[in-house]
């Protein structure tokens, strides 16, 4: 059983729902992305979402491309980033960890070099923003053929059909974006939440996590009623924004935020 | 013999948008839809008898189409080899091709049904064409450009706001032409219900590279008649300069099957491609993703992608469209790059010998011809686009001379 299909069944057997915070690997400093994992686990996160920077984050909004440019400033790369994660594991061999990032720095190193080097450090999963199914076949196979999961991203805009073509190629879960928008956009609707989700599960059993536009302990806990994960990025990175000259209380804070999160959804 | 080898129009891309292992659909999930709503409107509209009717009669009546070729018969003198001639692009209302495209683009939007447009633009010229057709239309514009092409261009922001668009200023990354596309792709993520994207180059996601071409071939079309008609014969060369790469597909797709008249692509060398310091993806890149199609980009090893330099920000891209790349690997196309210098001097050149001031991105093809052509016999022709006027560069060519205007 992968780390994440165990992470999951273990939450599912306790009642509780995944929180997952994302990070940039490297923002603002790359020494210090393996403590803020560490802290973040230890404040309640369930799963760990690790950003990859890249130079044109097109899906993202600016806290989030700020984040990515204060990385690309001590040139964190692709391996670097697998080697934090090598390094996290060392510690923790239980929470999962999934990449999120953009296609090209992957594409440069080699679908198949970049399979087993993720493998080999310990990453669950890989989110590609800008890798649709119906573009992303030949990583798929390299990412299956190392026993890593591929997380796709699914939108208020997508089709019936869409959503089961992507569910077929998706493992580990599915990740859907609960606002048209980049990250950290408002809005969030929680009834055009609610129906779409209807919609996801009825064509795949694997667990949905909702994302894009969690700000708050209160609205992660809404979400948590109807999602089985709560992925919570630009409010944690606004944090670590704020903090970027004072990075030793970094970690405290991402600390707070997670724990009142965590709080409100257990008992949401 | 030209009649043996591969019919290419037509053919590419396929019903993915890919040419060859170029192109695609590289967006996020939130994009999938509203680009294949895109897709089905252009492919319906390109059928459309009425659609095309209210096209040819604005490209004819607005635009003041067709431009015509003119035959630079001084220049080639001095050249001493074959003779030049000139599709005139830049006598288009606004001044440069990329009206072609916006035209075609705001159309489709009005038939959709969307009220809002939105574009990038790098030298000013995309925006400009595109805040002319929405004052036009009555639709509303907001055009995004780099902080850096802002404070370099600012006869071009005015000429936007004149018009009614909303110019808003990009600060994030290199402040240029890339960052003002992701800053659009990202309005049009948020409202996609009502805007609809003009995207001004060759490049972008499936269907963009197919239609901003299709718009564009009308160049291409119009000078394969007119060459036959004032020489009798087609052109033995064909030169474009390449950014995003939409004058240049659009003159060379209507005469991709003709295999024996030769095309160059001309790259901005900036200040020599083996400085670093260039804009030149196809004779110094590699392939890689970015801004939704695969193609060749200029990105260092760990895939990210590195800032461009030249004298033109028309030029000033990391990427360029896929159809480019595949002409590239296929062999069809050849692609060269010329520096600012070489690109100054053909400036001056076509300025004070046939007395037609060109844009700089044009003075790229100016200064590749240049070299082609004293190597050529008398009879031969060489085509080149002269896809845009200079007014926009005085500042740019006068501070470089040291003047102050």
């Amino acid at each position: 059983m992968s780390r994440l299909e165990a992470r999951f069944s273990q939450l599912k057997a306790t009642g509780k729902k995944a929180l997952i915070p994302f990070i940039t690997a490297g923002d603002p400093l790359p020494d210090i992305t393996v403590d803020l994992m560490q802290d973040l686990v230890s404040a309640g996160a369930d799963i760990i979402e690790l950003g990859v920077p890249f130079s044109d984050p097109m899906a993202d909004g600016p806290v989030i491309q700020r984040a990515s440019e204060r990385a690309l400033e001590h040139h964190v790369s692709l391996r670097d980033v697998m080697q934090m994660v090598s390094r996290f594991r060392e510690l923790d061999n239980e929470t999962p960890v999934v990449l999120m990032g953009y296609l090209n720095p992957i594409e440069i190193m080699g679908y198949q070099t970049f399979a087993a080097q993720a493998a080999e450090a310990g990453v669950d999963g890989i989110l590609v923003v800008d890798l649709p199914p119906e573009e992303g076949a030949e990583l798929l196979a390299a990412m299956k053929g190392r026993g890593l999961d591929q997380i796709y991203l699914i939108a208020p805009t997508s089709t019936p059909e869409r959503i089961k073509t992507i569910c077929d190629a998706a493992g580990g879960f599915v990740y859907y974006v609960s606002v048209k928008g980049v990250t950290g956009a408002s809005h969030l609707d929680l009834q055009a939440v609610e129906s779409k989700l209807r919609d996801i599960r009825a064509v795949t059993h694997l667990p949905v996590g909702v994302g894009f536009g969690i700000k708050d302990a209160q609205t992660a806990a809404a979400v948590s009623r109807l999602a089985d994960a709560v992925v919570v990025g630009s409010a944690l990175v606004s944090r670590v924004e704020a903090l970027a000259e004072e990075p030793e209380k970094i970690g405290r804070a991402l600390e707070e935020v997670i724990a009142s999160m965590r709080k409100a959804m257990d008992e949401a | 013999m030209s009649t043996t080898a591969e019919k290419i129009i037509g053919t590419l891309p396929d019903a993915q948008g890919h040419f060859g292992p170029y192109g695609g659909l590289f967006v996020s999930e939130t994009l999938m839809e509203p680009l294949q709503e895109l897709r089905a409107a252009y492919e319906r509209y390109m059928q459309d008898e009425d659609f095309l009717r209210e096209l040819d009669e604005d490209l004819a009546n607005y635009v003041g189409r067709p431009s015509p070729i003119y035959h630079a018969r001084r220049w080639s003198e001095q050249l001493g080899g074959a003779q030049i001639y000139l599709k005139r692009e830049d006598l288009n209302h606004t001044g440069a091709h990329k009206v072609n495209n916006t035209i075609g683009q705001a159309l489709l939007a009005r038939r959709m049904g969307k009220t809002r447009i939105i574009a990038e633009t790098g030298a000013g010229q995309h925006g400009v064409a595109t805040a002319t057709v929405a004052a036009r239309l009555g639709l509303e514009c907001v055009v995004y450009m780099g902080a850096v092409d802002i404070a370099r261009q600012e006869a071009n922001v005015y000429r936007m706001r004149l018009l009614g668009a909303e110019v808003r200023a990009v600060s994030s990354g290199s402040k240029t032409l890339k960052d003002a596309l992701n800053e659009a792709m990202r309005d049009w993520v948020t409202n996609v219900d009502n805007t609809f994207y003009i995207i001004g180059t060759v490049a972008g996601p499936h269907p963009y590279p197919a239609m901003v071409r299709d718009f564009q071939a009308v160049i291409g079309r119009e000078a394969r008649e007119q060459m036959q008609h004032q020489t009798g014969r087609l052109p033995d060369a064909l030169v474009a300069c390449v950014g995003g790469g939409s004058n240049a597909i659009g003159l060379f797709y209507p005469f991709l099957d003709d295999q024996d008249v030769k095309i160059y692509g001309v790259e901005a060398a900036g200040n020599g491609v083996d400085t670093g310091l260039h804009a030149a993806p196809l004779c110094a890149g590699k392939p890689g993703v970015l801004h939704g199609n695969r193609t060749y980009l200029m990105e260092d090893t760990d895939g990210q992608i590195i800032e461009t330099h030249s004298i033109s920000a028309g030029l000033d891209y990391p990427g360029v469209g896929p159809e480019h790349a595949w002409l590239k690997d296929s062999g069809r196309a050849k692609y060269v790059a010329v520096t600012d210098d070489e690109a100054l001097e053909a400036f001056h050149d076509l300025t004070r010998i046939e007395g037609i001031i060109p844009a700089l991105e044009s003075s790229h093809a100016l200064a590749y011809a240049k070299k082609l052509a004293p190597g050529m016999k008398r009879d031969q022709a060489v085509l080149i686009n002269l896809s845009g006027r200079g007014d926009k560069d005085m500042h740019t060519v006068a501070a470089r001379e040291g003047i102050e205007i």
